[in-house]
Parts: structure tokens; sequence; C-alpha cells
């Protein structure tokens, strides 16, 4: 297929055959990984921005692990070193880069949809490396990577995805991939944190982790982010923990062969038990691995479309 | 200038009166009269609907204080190019509207560059902050029409309640933005439910607002004080309005071009100018508005004009005002979708709906053609097809989700005290 997208902004806009060619391409980058020297030439003289307006390191870091792979050159904004913590817009942030030529803008940005409305914008391709709840598509697309590699197929598997499902951008580039590549998704928490309107996208919801637990090809738990406990969605990491933790004993009726995964980072104890993050289960660390690749391809395809012509 | 006008050969529609009849209206120093006024200004009003001028309960001038967003003077011309002669002003101003000084400033500054007549709401508490009662009675006497915290809704039920217990002593009506800041929390920001979980934008429910209208409800009941449930959103308000209703309650309501309109759905590329509050629903919200506003249950239309910069809307959607202008576009749409579309409403229900209802809520001698009421006076085309440009806007602000639609009916004269206001382009 031919690839026309200069911004990859979320996975509910993409069709599968277009996940599917970045799988493909991905899988090739990940052969340049193996590599003694692990350098390709693909993006020599393009310039790439890592605009991070929300904390992160292992997203930026493997964001800026792929340019520099790909020969791109490669600069880092954080915000709190930047013209946006003297209050300056996201448009004219965007618009200075895009007067410094710069070819590529990634970023991460605290509000759902700021990587649209920067795209919509921008002659300079945009990728999406999480805004706010909203999607963080290279995550998703990193994960269904995984699953393909370990299990040989998407089509079929019976993917659980635990916790903090309202609030995470994980989960919502997880389910549009894992639904449109034909897997079977349930998704699993207390319902202050499932919203039953997921239903409409064709996943289950549950409530009982242990019911559904045994028959799971891939359990995917998501980070608990403390400050919801303080708004009030469920009483504490202890009873979360004991309801929807990935235990030692739950993990003993895992199915043979299933995936543990975990976007990271882990908050061991309470969603997953150090012993089953890094026991056999576990493909954590490959999701890692495989992000770099995946983020490859993304930049690689993205990059190579045109730009269009500044507003 | 002459404020003295002979409007001729149009259909004439009063609701005040129950006229819908071809015949002339006259206007004479600024007054409806019976007779043709010596040297009036001649009109043809052939092929127009003739009808008391249009008022807008509620709209946001932005002045003092938001000079950015919208002035007294473009806020009053935008009213006259929609064909409102008459707008109440909301008070959430800077300083807040809480404080006779303020109301009988923005008076005077209606009176030198207003071209349509203000009516100034004073907040309920002071700052509007919901604790401390602001002076209500020197409000009155300065000449507010109603109170309100629009926008602030007074959460504390106390307050709530000694607010409509002091105001019945004036006589006059409450305004409320009715919502629930606890299920409203501070980061939410359009209606709860497919798109918002989809969208990953924290969403409010109905019930934000449906516990809010029962409650006033409760209090207009209890305390005989009118409360006016500002624009309406939400389908279980219109239940719980219409129940109190059917009981005598002094409880109405109020509903917006866009609340009828437009749905969640329209969110979906983060368009900042479709973001306010309260916010976009369902269609089952829809059609109970609709429903509540072809049985009576409603019976005022408003804009909730809210104007704001350019430099203000053009941001992430999280970072963006509440609001969209609405003066302009708020007939247009009304007849394409009440009239044309939806058929919910005859053309004299709707133009009480614009004059005489608010008028009697508001308590102001407008809203009719009877001989000796001020000369305001609407000429309405309701089957004229136009097409929404906001570059042409009067308002400051460009913020509407309509640019581009294409609207059947519209005003073509607008007539404050006998002169005209605003009339429509070739």
């Amino acid at each position: 297929m031919k690839w026309t997208r200069k911004d990859l902004l979320a996975l509910s806009e993409m069709s599968a055959e277009e996940i599917i060619f970045v799988l493909d391409t991905a899988a090739e980058f990940k052969d340049v990984g193996r590599r003694r020297l692990k350098k390709v030439p693909s993006l020599r003289g393009k310039t790439l921005v890592n605009l991070f307006v929300e904390a992160s390191t292992r997203t930026r870091t493997s964001f800026e692990l792929a340019a520099v792979r790909l020969s791109a050159d490669v600069v880092n904004i954080t915000a709190g070193g930047s013209s946006l913590s003297k209050g300056e817009s996201l448009k004219d942030t965007a618009k200075n880069l895009e007067a410094l030529a710069a070819d590529l803008i990634v970023l991460r940005h605290s509000a759902a949809g700021a990587s649209r409305f920067l795209a919509a914008r921008l002659g300079a391709g945009v990728i999406n490396a999480g805004d706010g709840s909203h999607e963080h598509p290279t995550q998703g697309l990193l994960d269904v990577f995984t699953i393909r590699e370990r299990l040989g197929r998407i089509e079929g598997v019976k993917v659980g995805i635990v916790g903090d499902i309202r609030f995470s951008r994980v989960a919502r580039s997880d389910i549009q991939a894992l639904t449109k590549l034909g897997a079977e998704v349930t998704l699993i928490g207390p319902p202050t944190l499932v919203p039953r309107e997921f239903g409409r996208l064709g996943v289950r919801l549950t409530d009982r982790f242990d019911d559904v637990l045994g028959e799971l090809d891939v359990v995917n738990l998501l980070r608990i982010q403390h400050e919801r406990q303080k708004a009030g969605h469920f009483p504490g990491t202890g009873e979360y923990a004991s309801l929807f933790g990935l235990n030692a004993s739950r993990a003993a009726r895992l199915k043979q062969g299933a995936l543990v995964m975990h976007p990271g980072p882990i908050h061991r104890g309470i969603e997953l038990d150090g012993s089953v993050a890094d026991g056999p289960h576990s493909v954590i660390l490959d999701q890692v691995t495989n992000g770099l690749a995946v983020r490859m391809a993304v930049l690689y395809l993205c990059g190579s479309v045109p730009p269009k012509e500044g507003e | 200038m002459s404020n003295s006008m002979n409007i001729r050969g149009g259909r004439v529609i009063d609701p005040s009166a129950g006229r819908d009849a071809a015949g002339d209206v006259f206007i004479a120093g600024g007054k409806i009269c019976a007779e043709p006024a010596e040297g009036g200004v001649e009109v043809d009003a052939r092929g127009l609907v003739v009808c008391p001028g249009f008022i807008d309960i509620h709209v946001h001038l932005r002045e003092p204080g938001h000079g950015a967003k919208e002035t007294i003077e473009t806020g009053t011309r935008a009213a006259a190019a929609g064909g409102f002669t008459s707008v109440v002003a909301m008070p959430n101003t800077h300083p807040v509207a809480d404080h006779p000084g303020i109301i009988a400033w923005m008076l005077e500054r209606a009176a030198e560059v207003g071209v349509v007549n203000v009516f100034p709401t004073g907040a309920i508490t002071v700052g509007a902050q919901g604790e401390q009662l602001a002076p209500i009675g020197a409000m009155a006497a300065a000449g507010i029409v109603a109170v309100t915290d629009d926008g602030r809704c007074v959460q504390n039920h106390e307050v709530m309640r000694r607010a409509a217990e002091y105001c019945g002593m004036f006589g006059l009506p409450m305004f409320d933005h009715c919502q629930d800041a606890s299920l409203a929390g501070p980061e939410a920001m359009m209606h709860e439910g497919y798109w918002s979980t989809m969208l990953g934008l924290p969403g409010w429910p109905r019930m934000a607002e449906e516990i809010i209208v029962a409650r006033d409800a409760m209090l207009a009941e209890a305390t005989g004080t009118r409360i006016h449930c500002q624009h309406l959103s939400s389908g279980g308000s219109v239940r719980l309005l219409r129940e109190a209703r059917l009981r005598g309650v002094p409880l109405s309501g109020e509903v917006c071009p866009h609340h009828i309109a437009l749905t969640d759905e329209s969110v979906r590329d983060y368009d900042t100018d479709f973001k306010m509050n309260p916010p976009l629903r369902e269609q089952a919200d829809i059609d109970a508005l609709l429903e509540g506003i072809a049985d009576g249950t409603i019976e005022v239309l408003a804009t909730d004009h809210a104007p704001h910069a350019i430099y203000e809307k053009e941001v992430e959607f999280a970072a963006a005002p509440f609001g969209i202008v609405g003066l302009e576009t708020a007939v247009g749409l009304f007849c394409s979708i009440l009239l044309h579309q939806k058929g919910v409403l005859a053309l004299p229900e709707l133009i009480a709906m614009l004059t005489a209802n608010p008028a009697r809520l508001v308590g102001l001698d407008r809203g009719t053609l009877s001989i000796g009421a001020p000369g305001d006076v609407t000429l309405l085309d309701p089957d004229r097809e136009w097409t929404v440009d906001r570059s042409t806007f009067a308002s400051k602000a460009r913020n509407t989700p309509f640019h581009g639609w294409e609207l059947k009916g519209r005003a073509v004269r607008t007539v404050v005290g006998g002169r005209t206001a605003w009339e429509v382009g070739v």
C-alpha cells in the first residue's frame, strides 16, 4: 500500500491495512537494531523536534533513539525549559518551530486533541506521543506488534486490559488497534474506571478479573494512577491490588504461553507483582525494544510524505 | 433622524394580542400608535412579517472588563443584526455586576453607544462567589431586571433559598445556570457519554444539570419566587420542569439554538467552537427539548451569546473558554429548525417565545405592538434563505460553530424606538 499520512494522530482514524503496514515496516527496522552498526540514512537531513509538554522519559528517549537511528537531527524541548512555561501558546510555539524548518514534531501533551490541533495548523508532520486521556498511538502499535511477534497473529487472540481504562490513552489506542485487527478484547476493572460506553466498540466489560483470567492469551496491565484514588475512583491501592492486581497466585492460573504486558512505569505490588513482571509470561521489555522499531517505522513513513503547504 | 415610522402592508403578528393579520404598524415619537405618523419614515413590508422586536434574555456583552471579547457597542450591533431590539445582559463582567454602581455604568454606556435596549441583571451573591448576598435591593433600584450568578451556579442551597426569599420583596426573577459543581468537576469540558469516552475528554453528566433543576423547583415552590432555568440541555430537565409547571410552581426554562442544532458528536475534531457550557448532548436530549418547546414546557428562546477573542479559542480544547456567539444566527436557526425542519411550532408561537414570553418573564413593557408601547419592531422574512458568514458579523467575536450553514428565515430590519437600528443588505 501507499502511505499518505504526514501525521500519526490516533489509531481510531487508521484502517487495519495501515496498521499492518506500520507493523511490517517496523519488523524490517527491528533487524536494523540487531546490527553492529545500528543506523540507516532514511531521514538524513531532516529535523525532528521532540516537544514534550508533559513529563515523559521512556517515550521521549524511544523517539529520540528512533530518530537518531534514522539519521535525523533531533532537538528535545520539554515544557519546564521552554517558552510554553512563559505563557506562549502551543500554536505560537509550533509556528516558531516550523519557521526553524522542523520536518517532524513529536508531541506529548496533557490536553486531549493537542496533536490534532497542531497537525491542522502545520505543514510539518505531527506524531502524537500521547495526548491527555485520548490516545498514545505508537504504544498501541508496539503492543500489537509484540503480540503478533510472540503469538504469530492478532485475530482471535483474547486480550484482557486491566485497570484505569477511563483515563488511559494507552487503553484507547490498544482497543482501537486490537479490535481493528480482530482480537477479542475484555476490559477489566471497577466500574468507576471502566466506562460502559466502550461496549459500543464491540469489547466486553467485566469487573470480575478471576472469572476471565484463565481464558486470556494476553493480560495487559495499566498503571494505576494515585490521583484517581484521591478522586474517589477506588478506596485504596490495597483493595485495588487484591481485586485486580496480577499477583503470583493469579499468575499461576494463566494459560500456558499467555503474555503479560505493561506499558510502564510499573508499580510493583499494586497492579503487578515483581515476580510476575520478571517471570516467564512477561514481555514487558520486549515492548520497550519493539517500541523503538515501531517508532522508527512511524517516523520513516510520516517523514517521507511531502509536507503540505503551510497555512 | 425621525423616530416615527409607518410600516405598511405586512403580515402583522403580535402574540401579546393574539393578532395575526395583514395590516400596518405605526410609530410616532418612538411609541406604537393607532394612526399613520405624519412625516414618519415609510417602510414597505409587503411579503414580510411585522412583529414586536425580539428580546434575548441571555446575552454576555462582556463590558466592563472584557472589551477584547465584545463591547456594549459591538454586542448591541450584533443584537440588531440578529433582529433583537432588547437584550438582557449577564453580570459575569469584570468586576462582576454585583453593585448598583456597575449597573448604573452599564446603563449609561448602553445609552451612549448601544443600538438596542440593554437591561442588566445583577449577581445573586457578591462577586458571584455563592456566599454573601449581593445588594439586590440597591441593584433593583438601579434598574436590574433579574438576578443571576450565571456561569457560577450557587451551590449552597441555603444561600439560594435565602436569595429566593429576598428577591420576593422586589418581584425579581432569578436566573439559574443549573449545574452541580461536584458532578461537573473543574476538568469537565463536554457531555459525558460515548464521545467524551472516545475523545478522552472529561465529561459531565446530565444529572449535574437535572439535580439543580430539581432543587430550583423545590425552592421556587417553597418561596414563590420565579426561578428561570437557563439554557437547558438535558432531556431530564424538561421532564422535571414539566412536572413542576403542571403543579403551578413558578419555574420556567429557556433553550438555545445550539442545544437543538448539534450533538456531542460535533466535538470529535476537538474544534473549540463546539465547546460550550452546558455542553452539546445527544439526539434524545434534542428530541426532549423540542417536545418541551412544542408543548409549552419551555416558553422562552435565548442565545447565551458568549463572545470570545480568536486567540482565546484557538488553543487546546482543554484550555479554551466555554461559549459561542449566538445573536446573529439565532433567528435563522430557530426558524430553520422549529418552523421548517421539525415543524414543532407555528410562526406566531415562535414569535411569542422571542417577544411576549421573555418580556413577561422579566417584566418589560415590550414584546408587544399595543398602542403606547415602545416602538420596537422586527421585520422578519421567515422564508429568506441565507448562508452564515462569520466574517460579516457585527459582533467582535467569530466563535460560531455555524459558519457556512445554510439557514432559512432571517430578520431583515430591526426597529428600536421607531428608528431603524439595522437593515439587511441586498
